[in-house]
């Protein structure tokens, strides 16, 4: 009995390391910008190309930045719940309108809603390299000094929004 | 046969999806794009480098380094752009740290590990072997056994 303790003890030890391997996600790359300040950005908006979003203006605010674009199959998914988060009116969402077509993008926001005060355009994603952006959608929550506080990879759904970003920006609006 | 020729298929097929088109006129610049992308994770498909990927991020990311390189920056400068936004992943070679300790020292752990094992079953089994001494009435009848065997086949 004894000589068989040993293997059987590795074998549950490597299938213990399995079982948690297989809970993890790897896509899910842990952002080196949470806790730094947002890289700054100044991106004209989709509906008045003359005017711009930038992160200076909503200094002294807590924000989310969704990057989305009208080719995403995900941002159809979170879609409604960015909506209901918005008529909630806990925090505003900007939205950073990322390698996308200027006329598909309004149709899209005409057709499923638009949860956004403004809309930045990133044709050529150039800011999402600076968000280190690799999926869309991704959201971040920005606090009232412009630090990004966290990151979203992937759409947001009506549990991590209950869970983490709303308890996440009450404490923010706090501090 | 068939199959070598699927095998040589699948393996080349991403080999010419890849391939990256030559954005910059100037030899050097891609020379050392090229080195610098194989050393770089595309994120998009995570086991593909920036130079074999057709993903989009992985072109706007080698846009960016191409430029970086117009710009004069050392590929010390241009890794460190990268791993400020992405993080180490995108390191093919991640740095040693403390993070990073066990992907390093684990395999030679575990081969240490394997090593004393092997010492030591080696060497427990050798003292449970024992010698057993053959007679000399023993070692005839062994010798005429054989013989008999021999003429038998």
């Amino acid at each position: 009995m004894n000589r068989f303790l040993l293997p059987l003890s590795i074998f549950v030890v490597v299938v213990g390391f399995l079982g948690i391997g297989l809970t993890l996600n790897p896509r899910e790359i842990p952002s080196p910008l949470v806790g730094k300040a947002i890289p700054d950005f100044s991106q004209p908006q989709l509906y008045d190309r003359a005017k711009v979003l930038s992160p200076a203006d909503l200094k002294g605010k807590v924000w989310l930045l969704n990057f989305w674009a009208s080719w995403c199959n995900g941002c159809k998914t979170e879609h409604p719940v960015l909506m209901e988060l918005a008529k909630s009116g806990e925090v505003p969402i900007y939205g950073m309108d990322y390698k996308d077509q200027q006329d598909e993008a309004m149709t899209w926001l005409r057709r499923w809603g638009n949860p956004y005060p403004i809309v930045g355009v990133d044709e050529a994603g150039r800011v999402g390299i600076n968000f280190g952006v690799y999926g869309v959608p991704e959201t971040y929550v920005i606090d009232k000094q412009g630090v990004i506080r966290y990151k979203q990879i992937g759409p947001l759904t009506p549990d991590t929004v209950a869970k983490k970003i709303i308890p996440l920006v009450k404490q923010l609006e706090s501090e | 046969m068939n199959w070598v020729m699927l095998i040589i298929l699948c393996v080349s097929g991403p080999a010419w999806a890849g391939e990256a088109r030559p954005l910059t006129d100037d030899p050097v610049a891609e020379a050392r794009l090229k080195h610098l992308a194989v050393e770089l994770r595309c994120l998009v498909c995570q086991n593909q480098t920036l130079a074999d990927s057709s993903a989009p991020l992985a072109e706007d990311l080698r846009r960016e380094v191409r430029e970086m390189i117009a710009k004069n920056m050392s590929d010390q400068e241009i890794i460190e752009f990268l791993v400020s936004r992405y993080g180490d992943f995108v390191l093919y070679r991640p740095p040693l740290k403390a993070t990073t300790t066990l992907l390093w020292v684990g395999p030679f752990a575990l081969m240490a590990i394997g090593a004393t094992a092997l010492v030591i079953t080696l060497r427990r089994r050798s003292r449970t072997m024992v010698e057993v001494s053959v007679t000399d009435e023993e070692h005839r009848r062994v010798e005429q056994l054989l013989a008999e065997g021999e003429k038998r086949s």
